[in-house]
């Protein structure tokens, strides 16, 4: 499968930017005309964290998507859908800081070294940053090797995503277990694949 | 069998703030003048006292709009518009409470003849989750105490053991295995006998909504909000404390009594703070939720970090 080149970059790239970009407008939309419900602040947190996660798991698509559907171009969204998923965190922990803690910078440290659930989401998004800095051309380039070895960083990353959100429920885990088995099967498609590679 | 259909309040139906609140104003000023028996009847039928101003705080209440539709009921959907959305599935006339256990008035108890005995205050009280929000809400009840009194607890009653109703075809969140159902609750019996603890049939002078907890529930404003059982069809008088759901679902998490406490903590999150709802910025979480001064007596001596 291949779509012509032009297509791909002009048409297809810019319409998955602006569907992207979508869920930060309607949220953003929903604070200004109070349309979020009665705690309008804790539904923007959660929601730029639910698209963080949703997005990045996007991105760990990507490459099993690409092997089922042999379809290459796929491999230009990645960077794309990486970046708009740290986009996603900043916001989040942005919105966390805001509204959250009003940058009370003695709580949030509390809040980071008492909370498992604050100290895992903490080191994701620190994780994280490192690879959106090194996603230039530039970089791959002058990295080489060290650029794909760094960014298996995103592993790590995504099961702290996961256990971030496990940690944050009261009760209900129907979402977060929702989300486990979605990057299981990532995974999981990951390791077959590297066992069919292996055995010739 | 006649299935009332449930009306479903809009924003229209009920009262503007204002309006109620010079309503309130009137009231007090009405019950100073001793006039109050000739305006009983304005908010609910059997309104005949206005609340006490000793329990009563006199911070702006929150809208109702939010009170209604920011709920945890689980019984409707763990999502907290799911009760607004779900929770017209509940029939509550007719309605029998269950009195059980250890007193000299067992028996299953028309709640319009319970509500005859009663007559029915206004109490503006904090309400705060343990989720980290709270809001203010304008209570209609009559204290938990009249009710006990009347049913002769024997001195083998301890503590006061609460269920909801159990029906999934009316609780259709009863049908998942997220809390064990029915939902229970409990409290020591001066706890229960404290004047602050009420059982509410209204918020703002309108009889209570399904999802509020419709038609009679507790409302235990020095403890977290689970501890406030909504729709009650059991009350048992007991020797034994009793477990809560919440005890049930997670131990460490959840204690027996849940009293309102900035000092000790969530296992996993914070309660120093709480989100007033409506508000901006967050703000210190108080002692018993601000009401130390009628209860604190209760747990002197008592560990508060270890009976959490």
């Amino acid at each position: 499968m291949k779509l012509p080149n032009k297509l791909f970059r002009q048409g297809l790239k810019p319409l998955i930017f602006i569907v992207l970009l979508i869920p930060a407008l309607h949220l953003g939309w929903g604070l200004w005309y109070e349309t979020l419900g009665a705690n309008p602040f804790e539904a923007i947190i959660r929601g730029l964290g639910d698209w963080a996660l949703r997005i990045l798991l996007l991105t760990l698509a990507v490459s099993p998507l690409r092997r089922l559907t042999n379809w290459g171009q796929l491999l230009r969204l990645r960077r794309m859908l990486g970046l708009y998923a740290y986009f996603y965190a900043v916001l989040h922990l942005l919105g966390y800081l805001l509204f959250e803690q009003f940058f009370d910078w003695t709580e949030i440290w509390y809040d980071i070294t008492e909370r498992p659930f604050i100290t895992v989401g903490m080191l994701a998004i620190l994780l994280l940053t490192p690879l959106a800095i090194t996603s230039t051309k530039g970089m791959i380039r002058r990295m080489g090797k060290n650029w794909k070895r760094l960014h298996l960083l995103i592993y790590p990353i995504a099961l702290l995503s996961v256990l971030h959100f496990f940690w944050m429920v009261k009760l209900d885990i129907s979402e977060p277990v929702l989300y486990t088995l979605i990057l299981v099967v990532l995974l999981g498609e990951r390791f077959v694949n590297s066992l069919r590679r292996s055995t010739p | 069998m006649r299935i009332q259909k449930n009306k479903v309040l809009t924003d229209n139906d009920v009262t503007d703030y204002s309006v109620y609140n010079n309503r309130r104003q009137f009231m007090k000023t009405a019950a100073g003048l001793g006039l109050i028996a000739a305006t009983g009847g304005i908010i609910q039928p059997s309104f005949a006292k206005v609340g006490a101003g000793r329990f009563s705080t006199n911070e702006k209440s929150t809208p109702y709009k939010d009170i209604s539709s920011y709920c945890n009921f689980y019984e409707f959907g763990t999502g907290k518009s799911d009760p607004k959305k779900n929770a017209h599935s509940l029939i509550t006339s007719p309605w029998s409470v269950s009195i059980e256990g250890e007193c000299e008035k067992p028996g299953k108890y028309d709640l319009e003849d319970l509500l005859k005995l009663m007559s029915i205050e206004e109490r503006n009280y904090r309400f705060r989750c343990v989720e980290g929000w709270s809001m203010v809400i304008p209570w209609m009840g009559f204290p938990l105490a009249e009710l006990i009194k009347r049913m002769k607890p024997t001195s083998n009653a301890k503590y006061v053991y609460f269920e909801t109703l159990h029906d999934p075809k009316q609780m259709p969140g009863q049908k998942s295995s997220v809390l064990d159902w029915p939902y229970t609750e409990g409290l020591r019996m001066d706890e229960a006998m404290n004047p602050l603890t009420l059982i509410a049939t209204g918020i703002y002078g309108k009889e209570l909504l399904n999802q509020n907890g419709a038609p009679l529930r507790l409302v235990v404003p020095w403890k977290y909000g689970f501890k406030s059982i909504k729709s009650i069809a059991k009350i048992r008088f007991m020797k034994e404390q009793p477990m809560n759901s919440w005890q049930k679902a997670n131990m460490t998490e959840y204690g027996f009594f849940s009293n309102v406490n900035p000092q000790v903590n969530h296992p996993r999150w914070t309660q120093r703070k709480e989100r007033r709802i409506g508000e901006f910025r967050k703000r210190k979480t108080l002692m018993f939720n601000g009401y130390a001064e009628q209860v604190a007596s209760l747990y002197k001596g008592m560990d508060l970090k270890k009976n959490f």
